[in-house]
């Protein structure tokens, strides 16, 4: 079985309350029973609540397999970029260095690397990943691109990926507002910018407070 | 009895709260469920649909359930988890006695035995001071069977006016204020009506957290186009993308209403049509908020008049809206007034009863709505009648099969049992779905009480905190092991169903309040054999009612996939959205959409008072609490299941960081916060997503740990809801960590203990 073309992962931080209900349900796929794939951390409480969930974006050349020594990561036909190997994966720690998402973990127990798998026994058997499945506020969402174009007209999909030199294309799809119509998100630029918006909340909080 | 039977950490070593994984054919990847149950979420009035898994009587795991409409599959970490609550380590299997020289401080003991030394107990203290010497506590976690069954239980068979229920923490402003104003207490829309609202209003409500699929509602009518307008003392996720966020003062909500009241009616963004046609008391309100000035309101709320008169202006100029606050307007000592001036703006917008617009008010627990409507209430019959109305006391007295002379009359809240007990007047107790002494406010106060009574009988499947006190304990079920109805957060009626057996001796909670009245030979009345036998009866009792039950069947609910009340027969769908134009009702019979006899809505003078206690130089510092999304309530089930804890371990004081500075506290220092009542310390959590004049502690702890040591206990004079976001405190940096650090571990409730299944 392979994951059905049609469907297609979708995350729009944006909308990410931190919530880790797919942490949580995360550790209840079959896959991986026990251990959460799912990296969900705030960008800077002390200014903000905001929080990011970070999936394996599942890269059409994945880094992580390229600096893979033992050629233990395999992506399948489907484009889903499969956890190591067991009888390969010699625990180098390549791979999570080389990420550029920062996905896969090394389950040091097990010397394995482990990383999110899209849920392959439930994508591919046509079910939405466990992620997508409960996030109750559609940060994650699995489904089609009729169906996202439908219900979010303010955002466009983007998977084009920029890390100072290098190009990434991945399989899943990063949601971004319309109105910046970027055509991939250049990631490593955007790591100095301020929050955007912060001001104005806090402007009013400012004036009001007395302090 | 006196003081607690035993060491608290010896109790906790035997009765936790200790934490449980997944583990044995939890963690399996190849166990084969033996069966998938669908049914419903235990904890908030959201109320999810979810699966169950099923293998040898033992709830394995979850299967999102996409067939039901309201949530879709969706689910929030604590309905992922809430199956750990099953085959847990502290489960109660038998019954319990209060026993000092036994380990943890209880025996076990039979639960024949059990019932009979509190049918005994009951009998003695009845017989001795009186039938009004018992109370019972009870709860809106339960299924309406359950609710409507304790109601009756109070009254027929202890022949007592006191029983009240732990809603009188959640929803009773809310109630008041709808009844005061709609004639009905009820969120008037179905959540799909979020959808189309061109501007969404969220006063005193963390979406995110303490409802978390409603969540995807405002989010989705913001992808709509709709304008989201946030009021907090804090940025909340919900607030962190909105359009407008309001940082409003602790305590000053109906300002802000009535000076946004005052700017539609100067600006004319009024619906003359619908003021006339069907509201009566509009002229009033308009006088009353003539003071409210955009620069009067901005003083006494805190937040600038620029986002007054902005925030004035998309509401009033809109044509579709929703408005839903939650318990950060409701809890206070004037939180009826709130919950008016917040109707006041819908109603003098007009939009209610249409497509797209809408109010509600956002329901706290599970059954939050069903649990309010039955009769638990110290005040109430059911179908939400009034127990002081002579012809509501002879239906019910009819169907109950008693004199109506001996129904007793109205009792009083839940906090002014615990009075009555300090007073002698209240000599036994009975609580069930109920841990007064983490979610009651100044709460040192409860636990001497509880203390104080002579007999103390509670029914859970954990030992909760108050329980500690008890003389006898009665194994109750969990959510899971039952069926019944519960009614969410719009007013659907909805399925609970069995997945699994109680364990051991536990038993259902209906059957055990049913062997207590046998056991006192007043078994007439309490001979039902199954949930449905007790609907059959709450139908009919709540027949001709406000909240008519009686074309709700089982299934009914199973086949529309829920049933909104009122639901007049058997042909009747039910009523998805109240007060449409030219809708019926049993009060207005059709005089117009509103519950009152001319059919008509009441716009009320709504005035504003601070709260009961402001700061001074002495306290100089708001105190707010709130709920945090990885636990709920007082935590007897939450606190107990390990990946929930993790998330987040222990409260934490949030402060912002000018506070902080002036203070001399870093983040993750420990802070000591103290009221007039009580003392506190936890780790600071500096942030500036707090009002500067404001901390924040989450109250899902026990003990030392636990707010509400700090809180008050002024009430609405209304409502007799706590003001448990508002009151005075000062801050300091601690000198060191408080005890119950030093015993990380035992004292924190934090120690794995393995499950019982294989």
């Amino acid at each position: 079985m392979a994951v059905p073309s049609h469907l297609e992962f979708f995350v729009d931080p944006n909308r990410c309350i931190g919530c880790k209900a797919c942490v949580q349900a995360c550790s209840e796929c079959d896959t991986h029973k026990g251990y959460p794939m799912i990296h969900l951390e705030y960008i800077d409480r002390a200014h903000s609540v905001q929080t990011v969930p970070v999936i394996c974006m599942h890269c059409d050349q994945p880094t992580c397999a390229e600096v893979c020594p033992a050629d233990a990561i395999k992506r399948t036909g489907d484009g889903v970029v499969q956890s190591a190997r067991k009888p390969r994966c010699i625990a180098c720690n390549n791979c999570v260095i080389a990420c550029p998402f920062g996905v896969p973990k090394m389950e040091t127990g097990f010397k394995l690397m482990m990383k999110c798998d899209m849920c392959y026994d439930r994508s591919s058997a046509g079910l939405k990943p466990m992620c997508a499945a409960v996030c109750p506020s559609g940060a994650l969402f699995y489904g089609t691109r009729e169906q996202i174009e439908q219900s979010r007209p303010r955002s466009q999909a983007v998977k084009k990926f920029q890390f100072g030199g290098q190009t990434i294309t991945t399989k899943v799809n990063m949601m971004t507002p319309k109105v910046a119509s970027a055509e991939y998100l250049d990631v490593t630029a955007a790591m100095d910018e301020q929050t955007i918006g912060k001001e104005i909340t806090f402007n009013i909080l400012d004036a009001a407070s007395g302090y | 009895m006196s003081a607690l039977p035993n060491q608290l950490n010896d109790i906790i070593e035997h009765y936790g709260p200790h934490l449980a994984f997944s583990e044995g054919v939890r963690l399996a990847t190849d166990a084969e469920p033996d069966k998938v149950v669908k049914t419903h979420c235990c904890f908030c009035g959201q109320q999810c649909g979810i699966q169950l898994k099923v293998k040898d009587n033992v709830v394995i795991g979850f299967e999102p359930r996409v067939d039901y409409p309201f949530n879709k599959g969706m689910l929030c970490p604590k309905g992922v988890k809430r199956y750990l609550q099953g085959a847990h380590p502290d489960r109660l299997i038998t019954a319990l006695r209060r026993d000092p020289a036994s380990p943890g401080g209880f025996s076990s003991m039979p639960y024949d035995e059990a019932i009979a030394r509190t049918a005994a107990e009951i009998e003695r203290i009845q017989a001795t001071y009186g039938n009004d010497a018992m109370g019972v506590l009870s709860g809106a976690s339960l299924t309406t069977e359950k609710a409507y069954l304790m109601g009756k239980f109070a009254r027929v068979a202890l022949k007592t006016p006191f029983i009240d229920y732990n809603g009188r923490l959640c929803m009773v402003s809310a109630g008041a204020g709808n009844k005061k104003a709609f004639g009905v207490d009820r969120a008037a829309n179905p959540w799909s009506d979020i959808l189309g609202a061109e501007v969404v209003w969220i006063s005193g409500s963390n979406v995110a957290e303490c409802a978390p699929i409603t969540t995807n509602y405002v989010w989705q009518a913001r992808e709509n186009g709709a304008k989201i307008i946030v009021v907090d003392p804090r940025i909340t996720p919900i607030a962190r993308t909105c359009d407008l966020f309001l940082p409003i003062k602790p305590g000053r909500d109906i300002a802000l209403f009535n000076g946004i009241l005052h700017l539609m009616i100067e600006n004319d963004w009024l619906d003359h049509d619908f003021i006339n046609n069907w509201t009566v008391g509009f002229d009033a309100a308009a006088e009353h908020v003539k003071e409210w000035t955009p620069r009067k309101t901005a003083e006494v709320t805190g937040i600038t008049e620029r986002a007054i008169r902005q925030a004035a202006e998309w509401w009033g100029k809109a044509k579709t809206s929703f408005l839903m606050h939650a318990r950060g307007i409701e809890h206070h000592s004037h939180g009826v007034q709130n919950v008016l001036g917040a109707i006041n703006i819908v109603l003098a917008s007009g939009r209610i009863g249409r497509e797209n617009c809408g109010y509600g008010t956002i329901t706290g627990q599970g059954n939050g709505q069903g649990g309010r409507e039955h009769g638990q209430k110290c005040d109430q019959l059911p179908g939400m009648r009034d127990i002081s109305n002579p012809e509501h006391r002879a239906h019910i007295a009819g169907i109950w099969g008693i004199d109506e002379k001996e129904m007793p009359q109205a009792g009083v809240d839940a906090y002014e049992i615990f009075r009555k007990i300090d007073r002698g007047e209240i000599k036994g107790l009975l609580s069930i779905c109920f841990n007064p002494k983490v979610s009651l406010p100044d709460n040192n106060f409860v636990a001497r009480m509880l203390d104080k009574l002579e007999f103390y009988v509670a029914i859970d499947f954990f030992l909760n905190e108050s329980a500690y006190h008890a003389d006898i304990v009665l194994p109750g079920s969990l959510h899971e092991e039952d069926e019944g109805i519960v009614t969410q957060i719009e007013g659907r009626v909805i399925k609970i169903n069995k997945a699994v057996d109680p364990p051991g001796d536990a038993k259902q909670d209906w059957r055990i309040i049913q062997d207590i009245a046998r056991a006192m030979g007043r078994e007439r009345g309490f001979t039902f054999n199954e949930p449905r036998e007790i609907l059959d009866e709450l139908r009919v009792a709540s027949k001709g009612g406000i909240a008519d039950y009686y074309g709700i069947t089982y299934e009914k609910i199973e086949r529309q996939n829920g049933v909104f009340w009122p639901c007049y027969n058997e042909e009747h769908h039910g009523t998805p959205r109240l007060f449409e134009p030219g809708s019926w009702n049993p009060i207005a019979k059709g005089a117009g959409p509103f519950y009152f006899p001319d059919g008509k809505a009441r716009i009320n003078v709504a005035p504003y008072t601070p709260p009961a206690e402001d700061v001074d130089e002495e306290y100089p510092i708001m105190l707010t609490t709130g709920r945090v999304i990885s636990q709920f309530l007082s935590g007897t089930q939450t606190r107990r299941i390990g990946p929930l804890v993790e998330q987040y371990p222990e409260p934490r004081i949030e402060m912002h960081p000018r506070l902080a500075e002036k203070l001399g506290i870093e983040n993750g220092d420990w802070a000591t916060a103290e009221s007039r009542r009580g003392v506190i310390t936890l780790r600071a959590q500096v942030v500036t997503t707090i009002r500067p004049d404001t901390i924040f502690i989450p109250y899902h702890w026990a003990g030392a740990k636990s707010a509400n040591q700090l809180t008050i206990s002024a009430q609405d004079p209304i409502s007799k809801i706590p003001e448990y976001k508002v009151c005075a405190v000062r801050v300091r940096r601690a000198a060191g960590a408080p005890d119950w650090a030093n015993e990380q571990g035992e004292l924190a409730g934090q120690t794995h203990r393995p499950n019982l299944v294989g």
